[in-house]
């Protein structure tokens, strides 16, 4: 396929004409194209996981997740229509209430995707029961922290690890509503692995588990990731280090 | 010590409750026990929140304090972010702050004492205090200031939100910012912000002196009111600055008896847990606080813009100065013990923190870049400020992972808690005591509670085995069942 061909092909996505090349997914598409779809599991650096399904958008008539299908040519997706936002609504209000996502005093609050994309999304309130799981910190580490009670298992902590770093300092284990985050030591702690500060893995949390010490507050209310742009309008909405 | 804190033979007497108590922060409670007679046999304020800061706070890495533990209230949120600030600065090694730092921090600090005070005399006092303590209900409130002294409700409202402005300026947002971090602050001013503040603090030093004379004024024109309503005699406590003047944001601790004299001074408050010890009550959730050399019975202290004034040496700002050696000279040899004392010497203090925000306003340190200091490791940490309220103390440790594994607070309503006691005594005694209750009459043991701007939100801030009762009532109010547990943790269920 020569370079011309590979920008001939497009779909349409709430109505916008968006290019694409062969290979692409739908929110790899879209992003290039500087369009929107809300996402906490992709990130652009990794495989995709499909794990999240907030991306999922409707295409052609049927609903999928846009992180792992792949745009055809002349393709209709539809992904900002009240009823697929009220769906993401719905699955990031249980990503809330299955962990401990206390926003008023986490560090992360303000570069933080789950945040904002919930602000994004106008979720206005919790809405299903708090499950309130008993989640330790790991503080063994002497320079980061792994705050658990705010996993919400997107994986990129385990890809990073795996595919970059090649350490597999990181995995999901358990099943279905049991599913939890583990380090890769006898102990479990994360002082007992090789994870380190300069590890991919220790800066694509897209949420406040993986934490540098020390660190906390010190970039002022008004300086962090979305405090200027909110994610849809953010130019790395992914708030990814580099 | 009044002997009304518990009835002799309670069985027989009528029970009378002012639930909750109106315009204070938080939610408490006021039972009156009376006989046939409507004489005063037993008189409480009780602390009906349940909170949990203490415990919770436990297990979690210290450099998120400050933002976690201001949650503890709504009013002062500035003051626990920087008591717990000023304590971790011990974990973190500095042990002195760059000048941009001490002074961004006084400067929300100030802001937080301006528009807390402003916010307790103009919108929950003044209409006791304009109006008659018994004066019409429906028109004793800010609205009905802002209907029959439109001026004086707009002053306090502009007067809070230039406190508000500061504080966001500071740390971020006018509630719950993230400006002080240990070790330093996380921003200073621009000069942007800096002009906008100065535009407006001429005004509200203006202002505030104006206030200050208000007071002062129905001082004079009613002193048999002022100078006795729900008067008792105590000892008193605050921080000072280390030159003796008034200091608000840092010093070491100095208390005075009731005549006055000095009971310590120069006490390094790292050292509090020697000067203070607190008790439990059953029948409240707030702690009562006293100084362990007096023991508990003549220990209790009060706290606060009554005790501050009258504690330090002098106030290092010119009008609040002025303002101070009148009020010295008003209440003569001996201290004033009158709780209406609290409204004349918080104007006095507010003026004091529009001057101190005006002069920081001119330090060009304000606007530095060097915001952080750090030194030697610290595994505890004790943070005291004078809080709007009074003596607000935060107390740490944490452990080589950085986790906290111990947190002690006493705020300022818990130091008050036996003076709010025996004010409301006091005022049963002198107005309710063989009286058809009335609501005006009612309203007068608020007025009390109310003098000393408590929040009762901060105050109960413990989590543990709290004592607790729970009735079953039948429709004719006969007891079917109850279920205690009591202080140490047992439960009991009683037919």
């Amino acid at each position: 396929m020569t370079e011309d061909s590979k920008i001939a092909a497009s779909f349409e996505l709430d109505g916008k004409t968006i290019p694409f090349t062969e290979g692409q997914t739908i929110i790899q598409a879209a992003m290039a194209a500087g369009e929107y779809i809300p996402h906490l599991c992709f990130n652009p650096e990794f495989k995709p996981h499909g794990s999240c399904k907030i991306c999922t958008v409707k295409a052609d008539g049927r609903q999928t997740a846009s992180c792992t299908s792949l745009a055809q040519p002349g393709m209709v997706v539809e992904s900002d229509t009240p009823a697929l936002n009220e769906e993401r609504r719905a699955l990031l209000q249980m990503l809330f209430v299955e962990g401990n996502h206390f926003c008023p005093s986490c560090e992360k609050s303000g570069n933080c995707q789950l945040q904002a994309t919930a602000y994004e999304l106008e979720m206005m309130s919790p809405h299903f029961d708090q499950f309130y799981p008993d989640r330790p910190l790991d503080a063994s580490h002497h320079e980061y922290l792994l705050d658990l009670n705010r996993c919400i298992l997107c994986s990129l902590c385990v890809r990073a690890s795996r595919d970059v770093d090649a350490k597999n300092v990181f995995a999901l284990a358990g099943r279905g509503i049991k599913t939890h985050l583990i380090v890769n030591a006898k102990s479990g702690r994360l002082a007992d692995t090789d994870f380190s500060g300069d590890d991919k893995a220790a800066h694509v949390c897209p949420v406040g588990v993986i934490i540098k010490k020390r660190v906390g507050f010190s970039v002022p209310i008004g300086q962090r990731s979305f405090d200027e742009h909110p994610i849809g309008a953010a130019p790395h909405p992914d708030n990814r280090d580099d | 010590m009044t002997t009304l804190e518990t009835a002799v033979n309670p069985e027989n007497l009528r029970r009378v409750a002012i639930d909750p108590v109106s315009r204070v922060e938080g939610h408490g409670k006021v039972t009156i026990l009376l006989d046939d007679k409507n004489r005063v046999h037993q008189v409480r304020l009780h602390i009906v929140e349940f909170r949990g800061f203490e415990k919770f706070i436990q297990g979690r890495p210290y450099w998120e304090v400050p933002v976690m533990v201001q949650r503890l209230c709504g009013i002062c949120p500035v003051s626990h972010h920087l008591a717990a600030s000023k304590a971790l600065d011990a974990i973190v090694g500095a042990r002195r702050l760059t000048p941009t730092a001490e002074k961004m921090r006084r400067l929300m600090h100030y802001g937080q004492i301006l528009q807390s005070h402003a916010l307790h005399f103009f919108h929950l006092c003044s209409p006791d205090l304009l109006f008659g303590f018994d004066s019409d209900l429906a028109k004793r409130n800010i609205m009905g200031v802002a209907e029959k002294h439109p001026e004086t409700a707009q002053r306090g409202v502009l007067l809070r939100k230039f406190g508000q402005e500061v504080i966001r300026h500071t740390a971020g947002k006018r509630i719950h910012g993230t400006g002080a971090i240990p070790g330093g602050v996380n921003k200073s001013l621009s000069v942007l912000e800096r002009d906008e503040l100065l535009k407006d603090v001429y005004q509200m030093v203006a202002w505030s002196r104006d206030a200050v004379h208000l007071v002062k004024q129905m001082h004079h024109q009613n002193p048999e009111l002022y100078n006795s309503f729900g008067a008792f005699r105590s000892n008193l406590m605050s921080m000072v600055g280390f030159d003796g003047g008034l200091d608000l944001y840092h010093g070491h601790l100095r208390g005075r008896d009731e005549g006055g004299t000095l009971l310590f001074d120069g006490v390094d408050y790292q050292n509090y847990t020697q000067l203070i010890e607190e008790e439990v009550k059953n029948w409240s959730y707030m702690k009562f606080p006293f100084l362990k050399s007096l023991g508990r019975e003549k220990g209790w202290y009060r706290v606060g813009p009554l005790s501050r004034i009258q504690n330090c040496d002098f106030i290092p700002t010119p009008l609040a100065e002025i303002e101070r050696r009148e009020f010295m000279a008003y209440s003569g040899v001996m201290p004033m013990h009158a709780p209406l004392g609290y409204h004349w010497t918080r104007m006095i203090e507010m003026l004091h923190a529009a001057e101190m925000i005006k002069d920081l306003l001119h330090d060009d340190d304000i606007l530095g870049n060097d915001l952080m200091a750090s030194g030697e490791r610290g595994f505890e940490g004790v943070g005291v400020i004078e809080a709007p309220r009074g003596t607000l103390i935060h107390h740490y440790r944490v452990d080589e992972n950085d986790l906290v594994t111990m947190c002690n607070l006493i705020v300022s309503t818990t130091h008050n808690n036996q003076a709010m006691n025996e004010a409301v005594r006091r005022v049963a005694q002198q107005y309710l005591h063989g009286h058809e209750l009335t609501e005006g009459l009612l309203n007068q043991i608020e007025v009390a509670v109310r003098a000393f701007d408590p929040c009762l939100s901060c105050a109960t801030h413990a989590l543990g085995k709290m004592p607790l009762q729970v009735e079953v009532l039948s429709e004719a109010g006969e007891r079917l069942s109850s279920l205690t547990r009591s202080g140490d943790g047992c439960l009991s269920i009683a037919p």
